[in-house]
């Protein structure tokens, strides 16, 4: 069975061709990224996993138009992404330094509306709306700073969906918050994804969230970055913190995901570096 | 009672040094001390007819043009300068020039350019109080988070709104300090700038009566300069607290945790 990771450009979302990052530092040349090329189609949710130190962050920076890529391009919808794009929402690990201090909850969710000039009743019925997605209608007055961690990432959720983008991008956003929020947070995305049908990529160095989340894992090599692998997660798509991870084939692709890992630590890199590899895993 | 006894610790110090002073000078006779009733009579006397409408007024007026002057100019300077990588790299040296200049040097040149009139006194004002609001915006904009001002980047918030809703706020602790310095300063040279060739105003009169040997009543010029700096300062704690709320509450959940 083999996994086709490059569509057609109508098909494909977002296209990340070719990219290089390379940091020219006083010390030297930092080459952060070496050659990306992988395709995300409408509505799939794929996780992003590499070791640290791999250039997730990097690379989500390109993508969402923050940095320039030294060479290569990304496609949005088929246009090439020079600056954050409107249809992009992002969400950064850092919660309590994203949202707005100065404004409350609601506020910081209307922000990014306002700002486009979206009329106010359109407005506070897509407030509305995402508050109720995440569950915080009950905060809506409150100041980010008044609310624990696993809130403050609800609100940036919130914030990103009543954007209502085409592609949500997530920079392990649940790195800093408890385990148990964090499953909640978790199933939250599910759910918001399979409402909202927008494609997410969400990049994260747990092994274990990549799968239970991801309808498909691509696994970066360690620095100078390539595509290690990139599998499609064969779980059921209703999913349950209890359930789906206790299934024998979510600990086969977890071992699978982890030996890969461990390979790219060791830097041992796919045999065609940089072109997209072949699918799904000999397990089992 | 929580306000009474505020009210308790703002009073209690005041009370006990006119105390102090009153026993102090209870039986003295030094020409240039003089008493608290003296004094008192003499203030009610002084300040509470014409001059108010003469000296204090205007003074108090032109503080305050010059002061809201200097913020507006500091913050609308740093803003660009702390925003502008080469602008900033162009002017640093040269602020640190202008800056480094003591106001009051400024005064003749200014009495020469400009004439003895009101815009002379706010334009000194403005020369000493713009360059802590100045220096600290720059600091203030300089500062702004990076994940925040990535945040804004992706919503599509740039120009002036990004300005409106993320460097001025994010800026605002360090403009507020900077407004602070300003007001002090500009006491300072509200007085400054009536000593020299003035025909009324604050400073004018309290030289006036050192001069003319009025030792009560130039003291009670002295106090009156005093009590502006009790009430400026109180104005802007108010208006601090109004405005950074936010921070002032962030900073509390920080320390708690």
């Amino acid at each position: 069975m083999q996994l086709d990771t490059t569509r057609p450009a109508q098909e494909a979302m977002l296209s990340v061709r070719g990219l290089k990052k390379v940091y020219q530092t006083d010390g030297g040349d930092i080459e952060a990224v070496r050659n990306l090329t992988f395709d995300l189609r409408a509505g799939e949710l794929a996780c992003l996993v590499g070791p640290s130190g791999s250039g997730k962050t990097t690379l989500l920076k390109c993508i969402s138009g923050l940095m320039a890529p030294t060479e290569g391009e990304v496609l949005l919808d088929g246009k090439r992404v020079s600056g954050p794009p409107k249809k992009m929402a992002v969400v950064f690990q850092e919660y309590g330094r994203s949202l707005f201090p100065w404004m409350r909850v609601r506020e910081n969710v209307e922000l990014p509306l306002k700002n486009q000039g979206v009329p106010k009743a359109e407005r506070d019925r897509l407030v509305d709306e995402a508050l109720e997605a995440v569950g915080l209608s009950h905060v809506p007055r409150s100041y980010p700073w008044q609310l624990s961690g696993g809130m403050q990432q609800r609100v940036a959720i919130a914030r990103a969906i009543a954007y209502q983008p085409e592609v949500l991008l997530m920079d392990e956003p649940f790195a800093a918050v408890d385990a148990q929020t964090r499953a909640d947070l978790e199933d939250l995305i599910r759910v918001v994804w399979k409402k909202l049908g927008v494609t997410v990529l969400f990049v994260t160095h747990d092994i274990d969230e990549s799968i239970y989340l991801g309808e498909r894992v691509i696994m970066l090599s360690s620095s100078p970055t390539v595509v290690q692998e990139d599998i499609v997660i064969d779980l059921p798509d209703d999913r349950d913190q209890l359930n789906t991870r206790a299934l024998p084939r979510f600990t086969e692709l977890r071992h699978h995901v982890y030996e890969q890992i461990q390979l790219a630590k060791k830097g041992h890199r796919p045999a065609a570096a940089g072109s997209r590899s072949a699918g799904r895993p000999d397990v089992a | 009672m929580k306000a009474l006894a505020t009210l308790g610790y703002v009073l209690a110090l005041p009370v006990l040094l006119v105390l102090l002073w009153w026993a102090l000078t209870l039986g003295a006779v030094n020409f240039f001390v003089p008493t608290p009733g003296t004094l008192v009579g003499k203030f009610g006397e002084v300040w509470f007819g014409p001059r108010f409408f003469s000296d204090v007024l205007p003074s108090i007026g032109r503080l305050l043009v010059g002061v809201a002057a200097a913020i507006v100019i500091g913050v609308v300077g740093g803003v660009l300068i702390g925003s502008v990588r080469w602008l900033r790299a162009l002017l640093e040296p040269v602020l640190e020039f202008f800056r480094a200049i003591p106001p009051p040097v400024l005064v003749p040149v200014l009495i020469l350019l400009m004439g003895i009139t009101d815009s002379m006194k706010v334009a000194v004002i403005i020369s000493g109080c713009v360059w802590p609001v100045l220096l600290n915006t720059i600091e203030g904009v300089r500062a702004v988070d990076g994940v925040l001002s990535d945040s804004a980047h992706t919503y599509g918030i740039n120009g002036w709104a990004r300005i409106r809703y993320l460097v001025l706020p994010s800026a605002s602790p360090q403009i507020m300090a900077g407004v602070r310095q300003s007001m002090s300063l500009g006491l300072i040279l509200m007085v400054i700038s009536e000593m020299f060739a003035s025909s009324s105003g604050l400073g004018f009169t309290i030289v006036q009566f050192q001069r003319s040997f009025a030792i009560p009543e130039m003291w009670s010029g002295i106090v009156v300069l005093g009590l502006l700096g009790v009430g400026l300062s109180f104005i802007f704690q108010w208006a601090e607290r109004n405005i950074l709320r936010w921070y002032h509450g962030q900073k509390e959940v920080e320390n708690a945790a």
